[in-house]
């Protein structure tokens, strides 16, 4: 049944239609009315891309022609839809998670304007819509213009509160790392159009296929386009050396975080390289460089999470360090379990996320969990949801989290035992950070004003309902893709997956992989334990030593990146500015106007009012003219 | 006569009206200057058009009409010329009357 294929088009259709009914009415609309607007649209993708997505489970994939959106000779770009695995998977997430984002929405910003609510939905729904049609489209030029679509959706929610000069910097900010990786995008694009003519995936890889290590597609191209690719992904999906933009994306609204860092945005990297995987299983350098550059991320973003006391900053340093994950499993070739982990992770950010949302709106817009503690008992439904997505990202089984770091980490196991080391010692401290982030917002006394404690409230049904659905998909989602080595008939998710991604066969027997489940698990529930030792009664003012520091200023990258980049630029454009600007261009501009006025004031004396004259110049000039002919014709 | 006789009268009466309209400063002579630059170009349409009739009826074309073309010129500028003479003659009794004067240096409020 192909039938509901050729519906696939309303699945972007729907959020764009949301975005511009929300962005054009919004002087019109009431809360009530664009909240629903909103919502529905993305539900109704969501009802959409669960038929599509059973259909894919069944056996159906394909693309979807619409119209030939570039022709140009020989070469057309086809508006087309790839529905296969990997792309239904991507959809069920952004649009499942997306709704619930939207829903919780409605309720945390209910004290915004009506137009501006209806603006931020307008936002969201072009979001999702940009995402979708990342996801969706079946040849990179497509899957660019979503990659854009979301670099302008992130910086217009980033900077959504735009009287706030700090956040449209952060928004400047996120905008322009971004740009830095589209740039690579970009170049890699060309270089593909260039090397093979066709943009199609599978045209793409049919032609890889055909011609690699050729004179046509040598291995230079294969690592210079993976790499491109790769530093594109950086920028997206906020890793070493692009990915100080989104902590600081904090600046927008808490749910815009959770749907940055959990649906979309975000994970538009690992989606771009899952998808390439055929031409990446070709590049063994790009791929050690990925796996290093992840793992080294996913090291230092966790460190810095250690030390912060701003709670969304802690949790979007931790996606940070889990997007490090993912590109160490993409970097070590386990593309399947890369995607898996999008999958917890998009539960359980999301859900850590909207939680810290149900934090700041009780607490009044505090964000520093110092100045938090003892929350549990009055955010009862907050507190769980959050405890249990705390538990599925440290990775304790049976919670999702466990299952798809587990893959990654055998999978780092087999590629290189040092790899190991360091990554089970980034997920140790990222069980160590959550719980912190736990134990000092949730238990021990309340440390925070009278006032505010006097203002302690759940949050309404609009806002725990999707905590609720999140906190059970964080538990159940990452059943899904068990390891065979606990039960038999297992790696559903790989299975899957397999028509896009090709299954690895893991040659490691069941024993060693027991005994790496327990050692991570064991050392992770160490390490909670050590956070509810040290955090249980945290009382402030304890006196932090010379490494906390480093680390709470976040190993002074951004410092870093100012000095050595940011402050020469501004030097350089000083420069620019005042010397050739100033001197050169507007010297040029300003001469011509002179040279003209100068040159107008000297003729203006020919005009005596002396008929004689005026003969005399008249003869002369066509004597003069009739010489110039005279000599031209020769 | 070869045509060369007729250019090169042409050219002088041509450079006498030229001179005479650069140096003189009445009106009146300026303006008979000018009349004779007019009919030095007419003479030369008309010795034009004579050579190339001659040329065609020694060629053998016994009807022909060649060099027609030129004469038709010389009656549109003489009525051109007439029609300019009018109304430049008016406009010099108006400058007579006005400044009691034909010397064209006196008008040089031309760039008021």
């Amino acid at each position: 049944m192909q039938d509901i294929f050729q519906l696939a088009y309303w699945i972007p259709l729907l959020p764009l239609l949301g975005a511009l009914l929300n962005g054009l009415g919004r002087n019109h609309l009431n809360r009530t009315l664009s909240g629903l607007v909103g919502s529905a649209t993305v539900l109704g993708s969501f009802v959409l891309s669960l038929l599509i997505f059973f259909q894919v489970k069944a056996g159906q994939s394909g693309v979807v022609h619409y119209f030939d959106f570039i022709r140009v000779g020989s070469f057309s770009i086809p508006f087309a839809f790839q529905i296969d695995a990997l792309s239904s998977l991507f959809l069920l997430i952004i649009t499942g998670v997306g709704f619930l984002i939207h829903v919780y929405s409605t309720a945390y910003m209910h004290h915004e304007e009506p137009a501006h609510f209806a603006r931020y939905f307008a936002y969201l729904n072009l979001f999702v819509f940009s995402m979708l049609l990342l996801v969706l489209g079946s040849n990179y030029v497509i899957l660019f213009m979503g990659w854009e679509g979301v670099g302008l959706c992130s910086y217009l929610l980033i900077g959504y509160w735009f009287k706030n000069p700090a956040y449209t910097a952060a928004a400047n900010k996120a905008f322009i790392m971004n740009r830095i990786g589209d740039l690579a995008f970009l170049v890699a694009l060309f270089w593909i159009i260039t090397k093979s003519g066709v943009v199609g995936f599978q045209e793409f890889f049919a032609f890889v296929q055909q011609h690699q290590f050729t004179d046509r597609f040598t291995a230079t191209d294969i690592t210079v386009i993976t790499v491109l690719f790769f530093i594109g992904a950086t920028g997206k999906s906020a890793q070493l050396p692009l990915y100080t933009w989104l902590p600081d994306a904090m600046a927008g609204p808490t749910p815009v975080s959770a749907l940055i860092h959990a649906a979309t945005m975000v994970t538009a990297g690992i989606y771009l390289i899952a998808r390439s995987n055929m031409l990446y299983s070709l590049a063994p350098h790009t791929l050690h460089l990925i796996s290093w550059v992840g793992l080294m991320t996913a090291l230092l973003a966790a460190s810095i999470a250690v030390a912060q006391n701003d709670i969304k900053k802690v949790l979007a340093y931790s996606t940070v360090s889990q997007l490090g994950f993912m590109f160490l499993a993409l970097g070590t070739g386990a593309y399947a379990a890369a995607v898996f982990h999008v999958m917890t992770h998009a539960f359980f950010k999301a859900l850590l996320f909207l939680g810290s949302g149900s934090v700041i709106h009780a607490m009044g817009g505090e964000q520093d969990i110092r100045n938090m503690g003892g929350l549990s008992k009055k955010l009862r439904v907050t507190y769980i949801t959050f405890l249990i997505g705390c538990i599925a990202i440290a990775g304790v089984p049976p919670f999702s989290g466990f299952f798809s770091k587990d893959a990654i980490l055998l999978s780092v196991f087999l590629h290189s035992p040092i790899q190991y080391a360091l990554a089970l010692l980034a997920a140790l401290l990222t069980a160590f950070y959550m719980f912190r982030l736990l134990f000092l917002t949730f238990s021990g006394r309340f440390r925070g004003t009278q006032e505010q404690l006097h203002h302690l409230h759940e949050s309404p049904l609009a806002m725990t309902l999707p905590l609720v659905v999140l906190a059970v998909l964080s538990i159940v989602g990452g059943w899904v893709g068990i390891p065979a080595a606990l039960v038999p008939d297992a790696e559903a998710l790989h299975h899957f997956l397999s028509p896009v991604i090709p299954v690895l066969t893991h040659a490691v027997s069941h024993e060693t992989e027991y005994a790496l489940m327990a050692l991570s698990t064991g050392l992770v529930l160490a390490m909670i334990a050590a956070a509810w030792m040290r955090y249980r009664n945290y009382q402030p003012g304890t006196p932090a030593n010379a490494f906390i520091n480093l680390l709470e200023n976040k190993w002074y990258v951004d410092e870093l990146y100012h000095k050595l980049i940011v402050h020469p630029f501004y030097v350089l454009a000083g420069w620019l500015r005042a010397i050739v600007e100033a001197k050169g261009i507007d010297g040029l501009v300003n001469g011509v106007g002179r040279a003209v006025q100068y040159s107008a004031r000297q003729l203006r004396l020919v005009q005596s009012g002396q008929a004689g004259l005026y003969v005399l110049l008249m003869v002369l000039s066509m004597a003069i003219m009739l010489l110039i002919q005279f000599f031209i014709r020769k | 006569m070869p045509i060369n006789y007729y250019l090169f009268l042409s050219l002088a009466l041509f450079t006498i009206g030229m001179v005479g309209v650069l140096t003189r400063r009445n009106a009146i002579i300026i303006f008979m200057c000018i009349e004779l630059m007019l009919n030095a170009v007419n003479l030369l349409l008309v010795a034009f058009s004579k050579m190339h009739y001659q040329a065609a009826l020694e060629a053998g074309q016994l009807a022909t009409q060649a060099g027609v073309e030129g004469q038709l010129f010389v009656f549109f500028i003489m009525v051109v010329a007439a029609a300019e003479v009018s109304v430049g003659l008016a406009i010099i009794v108006m400058m007579y009357r006005n400044i009691h004067s034909v010397d064209i240096n006196f008008l040089n409020r031309l760039k008021h």
